[in-house]
Parts: structure tokens; C-alpha cells; sequence
């Protein structure tokens, strides 16, 4: 490989990129926008939750459960309401996510004692909010409920601690101490942009020559497919690192997200993955010889695997077997692994050796794939 | 006029017949995103890996481990012997989940002195832990209120009968079983029709530009607004094929229940189509070359996606995105696609979403017309 020619069509490269407007738009808005919208619009806890109340026995006791969810954050009462079709009426226009109906018996019982249920209505259309919706729920009437017990013991003489709480679950959560959204998403975002712009402008590259008829001017020269391939390539390289370094940058002091591995592993993770991403898209490029055809096709292969299986949003463990299968393909998956590894764990090299070997491999072959199948091409 | 209209939408079709790849981002992503959403997209937990230390061994931790795994919720992976071990569990990720149960739970229990067991729990998947925390919660307060009728029974077995308890009674809406898959189903057809539809048209305006047929087409006796329908039109029959193709996907092999009216979703589709095809037109006017709308339209159809109601919240969002998604059809529709498929409810109730869609779509369709007319003198 010849380096000074290497150079030469890199700098030719670099210069088509730049006189480019839109290329360098979405080289440089792309990842703001991500993250912009992603980093604000993406919350999946709940809290705020529209609740409806139907209080059927208006008791102080009622009441004093009531305030206990107009108290709790994830909760505000919209609405005190008098019949079920209200409810339901606002349920299926969706201004109420949880209604709550307390039994006309409920002080009674309370006085003399048995069981009683609050009846809890959930939206459940999206689950994810239902089911975070009724765990805090659940939360709170058993939290009301065994200071109602402790009460009843001392008013009938029994010592209170039977009714001390028989268990309690000393949470500790690491990683993400305050189970921010944010920070489970914004690590991810740097392979999807990568992914996105990497994908995009890469899958241009040999497509323009073809469609601008240039190929043929390029192939008459000595450079071999090697160089072309290394040198068109190396501008993306560059522009990519910067993209990944302004997410990374804007993670960290913008969005606070804790960074807690080191910058050396990020850096050799980062370079592994662009490799695969770029072979991809210069392949995909080198097979369709027209631009749109190209970025198409080179979107629908990275960037849909990037946002569905690489664990980036959805749990990979949560997925049914063959499609969980079907992630290991996914090399995104490996280089979203190892970013939030080192952005909330603070992993090592050691704990990370197997993603980095998988991201080592598909480097490998795909830097083979492309250089042989762009030589076939131009033979 | 009708005459000219149909022969448009004719080569429209033909020309369309003969993109390979025009067909392959037409038929491709339907397939791909249906079968993703239906599958892989879940926000659900079940069988939590979870790593459990068991000093007590007794038959009550044992009973309370079981009723971990008994949930279906968390699914025991590994006992390691000492902390060390389970804190690595943790740290390499195989366990999302680990409970250490301290020697002298059963003998605490007995007493009535609250046993406390810790619980790690891996937050980097926020969703995830914060569900599964959810779950543990729920666990905890019935063996909590079990056992906590057991000290009482030792002691005052006669009053046992009468301690207040109060329970809350789930009663979930239209998805009893909490599947993310009848959430994501209705919204992969407003998601799809928003990206096929915006870039078909987008496309079938700019490709005549940049080959130079639209100045022959506009020396053709066609008028502006035959043309612009004879562009809208196919995008609009292929937007509407799509729907119907996922709706029946989604009711017969993803058995997501349709409760409500056909008639009432067709409103809604045709609606949020007038908003799309109005937003594909405006693209095109903005655009030299097919390469130009395939990035522009990134632009456009990123944020329409993220700030839809699709899969976050738009309740989460903070105000200024809130705002935001009031110009967004897609918010609209897909309340539309959820209120039909899930709620069964009517024109009622989806009115305002109707209205919100019509409104739109006449302002970007008559801006559109407008530029794109302005773009042809």
C-alpha cells in the first residue's frame, strides 16, 4: 500500500465532502438532533400520573389514603368524580391513566376490621406506564395499609411490634442510583449515530464515482482497490470520531451522564466499530452503483438493527429465543454493550474482552469482504 | 381532467414497478419493522436473571425465594457462596438482580422483628429495574402481610380474623396481559405510514426534477393540481395498502384484538395521509436531486418518530417537547390506531385527533401546493 496515494484520494475525498453542504449538515446536525431528542424526549418512568378518584364512602379514612397518593410524586389526582362512567369515559379519552374506586365500606372496615380492596382501573394500552403505575400504587395502599394494622394493634391492646413490618427490602441499586432514563439512553446514541452517519455518507462514496461516471478515470490511475478503498475511507474516520466525540462530550457535561471507564478502551471500541460500520456501508456502496439505491439500502441494513437489537432500547434478555439468536449478528449489539459498560460500570478491558473480540472479528471481516469485493467489482 | 389523473397515476405505478430499489425500501421495512415490533420490541419483564444467597435456608427464605421465581417475573441463575461472587455476578452483567438473605430471617420473622433482606438490582437498564423493583414490591407486601398475620394468629388468634387489610384490586384496561406487542403493533402502522408515505411522494416529485422530465410533463396539457394529485395519489393507495396489510398481520398473526370501527380508522388514516403527502410535497420543493430528499428527510421524519407517542411517553416529556408534539400528526393518529384497535371507542371520543389531523393537513398541503407551484414558474 502506498501511503502518498493513499493520502492523495483521502484529500480528494475530504474536499468532495466538504464542498458537500448537506453531507457536512448531517455529519454535524445529525448528532445534536439525536441527541437533543433523545436525550429529553426519551423517559420511559412514570411519574405525574393523572389519577381519577371515585370515593364511595367519603370517610376521614378514604381521605387519609387519598392524600397519601396526592403525596407520592408519581401520582396527582385529576379529578374527584361521583359515578363509574365517568371514569370510564375519561379513561377511553385517555385523560386518566388510573382511576381508583374506594369501596362505600372501606372506613368500616377499617373500625372493625377484615379485608377490604381498593379498586385500582389502569390504562393498561401502554403496558410499560400501567405496570410502573400499579407497582407504585401497590406501593402505597400497602404502605397505608400496615400503618392502619399498627394502629388497630394498639387500640386493641396488642403489642404493636406483630404488627411491625415483617420484612423490608433494603434496595441498592448500582450503576444508575437514580434509574435515570437518560442515562440508560444516551450511551446507546453514540452507536446510533455513528451508525447513522456512518452508514449514510459511507454508502455514497463509490456510488458517486459510479453514477458521475468518474470510476473509470479512477481505475485507469495505479492506485490499487486497497488504497482506494483505505484512502476514501479515512475522511469518514475522522469525521466519525468527531461525531463520536461530541456525543460523548455533550453525555457527559450537558446531559450529566456519569462516565466511568476509561477514555483509551471508549477510543479503541469506537475506532473497531467505525471500521465496521464504514466496511459496510463501502461495500454496500460498491454493490449499488447508484446513490439513493445505495443509502437506502445501507440505511435499512444498519441503522433497523441498530434501533431494535442491539439493546439500545429493548432488553436483549427479554426477547424470544430465536430472535435473541438473531442479536449476535448484530454488531451493534457488541459496541452497545461496551458503551454503557463504560459509561455507568466502569468496566475494563478484562470484563469487556468478549464484546472486543466480537467487534475485533467483524472488523476483520469485513475490512477482507471489502477490499475483495470492490476488487472483484473492478475487474 | 379525471382522465389525465388516472394516466399519471398509471406511469406513477409503472415507474415505481420498475425501481428496484424504490421497491425494496417500499416492501422491506413493512416486513422487517413488523416482525421486530412484533417480537423483539418489548418494554416487559419476565424471568429476571437473579442471583440469590440463602444464609437463613429456612423454610421461610425459601418460601420467599420461591415466590420470586414462582411469579414467572425473576428466574433464580446462580447461588453463589459469598458476596464477593454475587457482587461479580452483578458487575459482569449476568445477573440483573441479586438477594442476600441473612442468616436469622426465619428466627426475626417469628418474632415479629422486621428481617431485612438486601436486594442489589443493576440500574443501567432503568426500564427494566424499575419494573422489576415494581414486582419485588409487590412480592414483598403479600409475604409481609402473610407473615404478618401469622405473628398476630401466635398471639391473639381471636383477632386475627378481624385486622384490617386493605388490598389493591387491578383492574387493567383493554391489555390485561400487559403485552408491549399490543402497544407496538397499532403504532408500527402510523410509524410506516409516515416514512413510506413522506418519501414516496417526496421522490416521485423529485426524481422528474432531477432527470428533467418535469419540465416535458408540465409542457403536457396537465394543469399543477392534476399533477400534485397524480403524484399524491399513488402514495396515497400504497399508504393505505400498507395500513391494511399490517392491520390484518397484526389481528391474525399477532392476534392484537381490533374492537373498534374500520370506517373510523379509514378517517383516520386518510387524514394523517393528507398530512403526510403534504409534508413529502414540501420536501420535494425543497430539493434538487432524490439523494437531497432521502437526507432531508431525516430531518423531518427523526423527530416525528421520537416525539410521536410511539414508544416514549409524550406525558414524560418535558414541556417544550410536550408542545411540540402538538404539531406532530403522527401524536394524532396514533391515538386514533390505539383508541380502534385497543379501546374500541368511536368518533366520540376521537374527534379532537380527527380535527387536529384535518387542521394540519390543510395548512401543509396548501403551503406545499402553494411553494410547489411557485416552484414551477
Amino acid at each position: 500500500m502506498n501511503l502518498t496515494r493513499v493520502g492523495a484520494i483521502s484529500r480528494k475525498e475530504f474536499l468532495q465532502v466538504r464542498r458537500d453542504p448537506r453531507s457536512l449538515l448531517i455529519a454535524l446536525f445529525m448528532p445534536i438532533m439525536l441527541l437533543g431528542l433523545l436525550g429529553y424526549g426519551v423517559r420511559l418512568d412514570a411519574k405525574h400520573v393523572p389519577v381519577y378518584v371515585f370515593d364511595r364512602d367519603g370517610s376521614q379514612d378514604s381521605q387519609a389514603l387519598l392524600k397519601r397518593f396526592q403525596a407520592s410524586e408519581y401520582f396527582d389526582i385529576a379529578r374527584v368524580v361521583d359515578d363509574y362512567a365517568a371514569i370510564t369515559e375519561a379513561v377511553d379519552a385517555g385523560r386518566c391513566k388510573l382511576a381508583l374506586v374506594v369501596p362505600p365500606d372501606f372506613g368500616r372496615r377499617l373500625r372493625d376490621g377484615g379485608r377490604v380492596s381498593v379498586q385500582a382501573i389502569v390504562d393498561a394500552t401502554d403496558d410499560n406506564t400501567a405496570n410502573l403505575a400499579i407497582g407504585y400504587a401497590t406501593a402505597v395502599v400497602s404502605g397505608f395499609s400496615q400503618d392502619v394494622q399498627l394502629e388497630w394493634m394498639r387500640r386493641h391492646g396488642l403489642p404493636d411490634r406483630s404488627a411491625a413490618p415483617p420484612l423490608s427490602i433494603e434496595f441498592r441499586t448500582w450503576y444508575n442510583e437514580e434509574l435515570e432514563s437518560r442515562n440508560f439512553i444516551i450511551p446507546g446514541v453514540v452507536a446510533l449515530v455513528i451508525t447513522l452517519v456512518g452508514a449514510l455518507l459511507s454508502s455514497l462514496t463509490i456510488a458517486r464515482e459510479w453514477e458521475r461516471g468518474t470510476m473509470e478515470q479512477l481505475v485507469s490511475t495505479p492506485v490499487t482497490a486497497r488504497e482506494i478503498m483505505v484512502g476514501k475511507l479515512i475522511p469518514y474516520f475522522g469525521i466519525l470520531l468527531v461525531d463520536a466525540a461530541i456525543c460523548v462530550a455533550v453525555g457527559i457535561a450537558w446531559f450529566a451522564v456519569p462516565f466511568r471507564g476509561t477514555v483509551g478502551t471508549l477510543f479503541v471500541a469506537t475506532a473497531l466499530f467505525l471500521t465496521v460500520v464504514l466496511g459496510i456501508g463501502f461495500m454496500i456502496s460498491v454493490a449499488i452503483p447508484n446513490q439513493l439505491g445505495a443509502s437506502s439500502i445501507a440505511i435499512l441494513v444498519t441503522l433497523l438493527p441498530t434501533n431494535l437489537l442491539s439493546g439500545f432500547a429493548f432488553p436483549i434478555d427479554q426477547m424470544p429465543a430465536p430472535i435473541r439468536a438473531l442479536t449476535y449478528l448484530v454488531w451493534s449489539r457488541y459496541y452497545v454493550t461496551i458503551l454503557k459498560a463504560l459509561f455507568l460500570k466502569g468496566s475494563g478491558l478484562r470484563d469487556l474482552a468478549e464484546p472486543l473480540l466480537a467487534l475485533v472479528v467483524y472488523a476483520a471481516v469485513v475490512g477482507a469482504c471489502a477490499t475483495r469485493v470492490f476488487r472483484k467489482t473492478l475487474r | 381532467m379525471l382522465g389525465r389523473i388516472f394516466h399519471m397515476i398509471v406511469k406513477e405505478f409503472l415507474q415505481l414497478r420498475r425501481d428496484r430499489y424504490a421497491r425494496i425500501r417500499l416492501v422491506a421495512p413493512p416486513l422487517i419493522q413488523m416482525v421486530m415490533f412484533g417480537y423483539a420490541a418489548t418494554f416487559e419483564v419476565h424471568h429476571v436473571a437473579t442471583a440469590v444467597i440463602d444464609r437463613d435456608n429456612s423454610q421461610e427464605s425459601r418460601d420467599l425465594v420461591s415466590r420470586f421465581t414462582a411469579s414467572g417475573r425473576f428466574t433464580v441463575i446462580a447461588r453463589p457462596r459469598d458476596e464477593g461472587e454475587l457482587n461479580e455476578l452483578v458487575e459482569r452483567g449476568r445477573a440483573t438482580i441479586a438477594i442476600e438473605i441473612r442468616s436469622g430471617f426465619a428466627e426475626q420473622l417469628r418474632k415479629g422483628v422486621t428481617a431485612p433482606v438486601q436486594l442489589i438490582v443493576d440500574g443501567t437498564n432503568s426500564n427494566t429495574a424499575l419494573i422489576a423493583l415494581g414486582y419485588v414490591n409487590r412480592i414483598a407486601a403479600v409475604f409481609a402481610s402473610d407473615y404478618g398475620s401469622d405473628a398476630i394468629a401466635r398471639l391473639a388468634p381471636a383477632r386475627l380474623r378481624v385486622l384490617p387489610r386493605i388490598e389493591l384490586e387491578e383492574r387493567p384496561w383493554y391489555n390485561p396481559s400487559f403485552e408491549s406487542r399490543w402497544f407496538f403493533v397499532p403504532g408500527v402502522i402510523g410509524s410506516l405510514m409516515l416514512v413510506i408515505t413522506v418519501n414516496l411522494t417526496a421522490f416521485a416529485v423529485v426524481r422528474e426534477r432531477e432527470i428533467g422530465t418535469l419540465e416535458q410533463v408540465m409542457v403536457s396539457p396537465i394543469r399543477p393540481v392534476e399533477f400534485i394529485l397524480g403524484k399524491t395519489l399513488p402514495s396515497f393507495l400504497v399508504g393505505l395498502a400498507v395500513a391494511a396489510l399490517i392491520t390484518l398481520v397484526g389481528i391474525l398473526w399477532f392476534r392484537v384484538p381490533f374492537r373498534g370501527n374500520p370506517l373510523v380508522l379509514l378517517l383516520g388514516l386518510s387524514l394523517f395521509l393528507i398530512c403526510t403527502l403534504g409534508m413529502g410535497l414540501l420536501i420535494s420543493t425543497l430539493c434538487k436531486t432524490q439523494q437531497q430528499a432521502f437526507a432531508s428527510s431525516f430531518f423531518i421524519l427523526t423527530p416525528g418518530f421520537t416525539l410521536s407517542g410511539f414508544s416514549f411517553p409524550i406525558a414524560s416529556m418535558p414541556p417544550v417537547m410536550q408542545w411540540l408534539t402538538y404539531v406532530n400528526p403522527l401524536r394524532y393518529l396514533l391515538v386514533v390506531l390505539r383508541g380502534t384497535f385497543l379501546k374500541g371507542v368511536g368518533l366520540a371520543v376521537l374527534w379532537p385527533q380527527m380535527l387536529a389531523m384535518a387542521a394540519i393537513g390543510a395548512i401543509v398541503l396548501s403551503v406545499s401546493v402553494f411553494r410547489f407551484r411557485k416552484s414551477l414558474d
